[in-house]
């Protein structure tokens, strides 16, 4: 007797949200089956990887980074440079020197910034915000702005300044929002909800269902992201159907594996290797938990798991 | 699954004797299937209604106990797909690879490393618990019986990856005290390796080409009695071995199809080959996904401390908050004199906190309170995350231990410093940022006041 096979198909499948223009250009979502679930049916567009580089430039790299961006000077040639990886799909640029709890950047210094990144390459682009509520209000209908034409996702919109980041993004500028809450599935399906009510286009939206490193309350990520592809898919929530990315390198090295060097931490090994493994590993496991793109840093990190996703699509 | 009246009755003798206390055997089943009477009320149940029964209620995973000892692990039990359904039970256990293909100092090399890893993570010790010790094609049983004799010395318990009949009698007789598994059997030898696995008393662990031959394989290992397996579900590729975990899991939990209702080996080893990162990446994607024994090239820190911390995220009770223990915990090379932050229980505040506190450079001690795993607002509304409860803590745990009378306190309970004030005579009480994420620049801007 062989093997009764049950697929488990929905009528209902993910949004298909497309970032960037031209060639390059990707496209996230548009699966009706769980992640990776291939035995079942299409995975419509397979998930993608960034590359993230920041204003700051470098900050406490490993040689295996600084090495990679040897010689560049500006943000514009570290874009270039990055966007050569070996697995990279897009490009984000995180504008985290507008944080005004550190190097506090104007506004106008940081969108130079994001109007030479956005020159040098033809990669879509994904710019994240300075973290800081107040400041993104201001800082990412500007980004918005200064970009029209180049349908850039623009990481993110809260409960707290949606309005402002969403209409800009959304609607006046026309360039993708990505909106941010903080590993709760009610707070993922109301954001979606009130952004549409701004007149934001579902397919305009893609969520950032909050992150954490493996090991750290990884739990929550895990189970809010397996509880909204459930929603999205079993009960067609057309809510909760907008694609995740997930920024995971802004996570991972954060935390002491990550940080320590070797010479604090003899017994745990090359630092290098311990904060790519954080990022390989926490990736993989976001990815299986349903994020439709991921964000990382360091090339071998982006390598791997760009040819995981190769092997498993 | 619970059987219905009507499937109850059909096993039933039908003679409608009474004997049961009920007017007939219908009623009898009735009563059976609410669960208001014992099966075993009715003396003239054949056996095989018995079995047939007793299968039919069983649990849809068979909980299967490998390793002897300190070394003993439990396997599968699972009754859910996702986590936050209900708690999944039986964490996956990390096996390193060695083979009787690799050089004699290699594979001694790595047997030597499989001790390196052992650290506590909240209150989890984290090793690698298993050794696979494979037979490559056409190693003599004395190469093999050689390699698992070192491999058994690790302590650690064995999975023993050979399909040869006789050179697995041959290990079994070395190893065999220390319950390891035996994976073997396959459609073309699964009669005798699973009579070697019964006569040794151990598991065995059975493959196939494909799903329908593993059905197959196990469907006739069953039917000959032995139902103490696990399910070898690699494949030949990453894909096919990521379909093949998730198949045999998901038809046990969700589709009630018992054949597949064991636990699972997954050989990323085999997988990854030689790329290290590959293998990091796979390990994450099989304990995420269904594997009860994941098979690994190798396991530094590097590789385990994302893993560990994954599972032991993963296997966490979702209506139950994870808790570090209360007490004293340095930071940055702190001493008793060094400042002092302190906060709740909760783990994810105190990861975070920890973080932030490490990122800041400053020696600082966090002092963890008892706040019964809650977060700081929802403890402090709660009533145990109170001044009374800080200062009765601090008195009783933190006087004694530190010099410093500098404390810390969250910003969302910045209304408990005058309370603390009164009640601690002697400390300062400095009320630090909302957000953790401020703490940063906090410590920055006191450096830089002269405060520390
Ligand atoms: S004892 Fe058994 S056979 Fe007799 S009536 Fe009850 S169920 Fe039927």
């Amino acid at each position: 007797m062989p093997f009764n096979r049950k697929p488990q198909k929905f009528n209902a499948s993910i949004r298909e949200v497309e970032i960037g223009v031209g060639e390059k250009a990707i496209k996230i979502g548009g699966e009706n089956v769980f992640p990776f679930y291939t035995f079942d049916g299409d995975l419509g567009n397979t998930p993608k990887v960034g590359v993230e580089i920041s204003d700051l430039g470098l900050d406490n790299p490993v040689p295996g980074i600084s090495a990679y961006y040897e010689g560049c000077t500006t943000a514009a040639e570290m874009a270039k440079k990055a966007a050569e990886m070996e697995g990279a799909d897009f490009l984000a640029l995180s504008l985290e020197g507008g944080d005004p709890n550190g190097a506090n950047k104007s506004v106008d210094e940081l969108i130079a910034v994001v109007k030479e990144v956005a020159e040098a390459v033809d990669l879509p682009l994904v710019v994240e915000g300075s973290k800081n509520v107040e400041k993104d209000s201001e800082l990412l209908p500007k980004v918005a702005e200064a970009l029209q034409g180049k349908n850039v996702l623009i990481l993110s919109a809260k409960e707290e300044n949606y309005k402002a980041i969403g209409a800009a993004a959304g609607l006046a500028y026309n360039q993708k929002v990505g909106a941010e809450s903080a590993v709760d599935i009610n707070l993922a399906k109301q954001l979606n909800v009130v952004t549409t009510q701004l007149g934001v286009k579902p397919e305009s939206i893609v969520m950032n269902v909050g992150t954490a490193t493996a090991g750290y309350g990884y739990e929550y990520v895990v189970s809010t992201m397996d509880r909204i592809k459930a929603a999205a898919l079993s009960q067609s929530d057309a809510t909760l159907q907008m694609p995740i990315i997930t920024p995971v390198s802004a996570e991972t090295w954060g935390v002491k594996e990550s940080i320590s060097e070797e010479a604090d931490a003899p017994e745990w090994g090359s630092r290098e290797e311990r904060a790519i493994a954080m990022e390989i590993e926490t990736a993989a496991a976001d990815l299986m938990a349903g994020s439709n793109a991921v964000i990382l840093r360091h090339p071998q990190s982006v390598a791997t798991i760009a040819k995981m996703i190769k092997e498993l699509a | 699954m619970a059987l219905n009246g009507i499937q109850i009755f059909k096993l039933t003798p039908k003679k409608n004797c009474k004997e049961c206390g009920c007017p007939t055997c219908m009623a009898f089943s009735m009563k059976v299937a609410q669960g208001a009477l014992e099966l075993s009320k009715c003396p003239y149940m054949s056996q095989e209604a018995l079995d047939s029964l007793s299968e039919a209620t069983a649990p849809p995973m068979k909980s299967i106990k490998v390793g002897a000892g300190d070394n003993e692990y439990t396997l599968g039990g699972e009754t859910v797909l996702y986590r936050h359904e209900k708690t999944f039970v039986s964490k996956t256990r990390y096996a390193v690879s060695v083979c009787t293909d690799m050089a004699d100092d290699a594979a001694e090399a790595k047997l030597a490393e499989v001790s390196k890893v052992d650290y506590e993570r909240i209150g989890e010790q984290m090793k690698v618990e298993m050794v696979y010790v494979n037979c490559g094609s056409g190693a003599s049983a004395d190469k093999y019986v050689e390699l698992v004799k070192k491999a058994a010395a690790t302590g650690r318990t064995l999975v023993l990856g050979v399909k040869d009949v006789e050179i697995a009698k041959a290990a079994l007789e070395v190893c065999k005290d220390g319950k390891p598994v035996l994976n073997g059997a396959d459609a073309s030898n699964y009669a005798e390796m699973s009579k070697v696995a019964t006569d040794a008393g151990v598991v065995l662990g059975v493959s196939g080409a494909n799903l329908d031959e593993l059905y197959d394989t196990v469907a006739a290992l069953e039917k000959s009695g032995n139902k103490n397996l696990v399910l070898d579900t690699t494949g030949a590729t990453i894909k096919e071995t990521f379909a093949n975990t998730v198949e045999v899991r998901r038809a046990a939990l969700k589709n009630e199809d018992r054949t597949f209702g064991y636990p699972s080996i997954v050989n990323v080893s085999r997988l990854a080959r030689d790329d290290r990162h590959m293998a990091q990446a796979l390990a994450s994607v099989f304990t995420m996904k269904y594997g009860s024994i994941v098979v690994l090239p190798g396991m530094d820190y590097a590789d385990a401390l994302p893993l560990y911390g994954l599972r032991q995220n993963l296997f966490t009770d979702p209506q139950k908050p994870m808790k570090v223990a209360p007490g004293v915990y340095p930071l940055n090379g702190a001493d008793e004199n060094s400042i002092i932050v302190t906060t709740v229980d909760f783990a994810l505040t105190y990861f975070v906190v920890s973080g932030e506190l490490e990122r800041s450079g400053v020696p600082i001690n966090l002092v963890i309170n008892d706040a019964g795993g809650l977060s700081v607002l929802t403890s402090w509304a709660a009533g145990k995350f109170s001044s009374g409860s800080i200062a009765k803590f601090f008195k009783e745990e933190v006087e004694g231990k530190l010099k410093c009378r500098k404390m810390i306190i969250p910003g969302k309970v910045a209304v408990l410093k005058g309370d603390l004030e009164s009640k601690l005579p002697g400390w300062e009480i400095i009320v630090a940022p909302r957000e953790a994420v401020e703490l940063v620049k906090f410590f920055k801007d006191m450096q830089a006041n002269g405060e520390l």
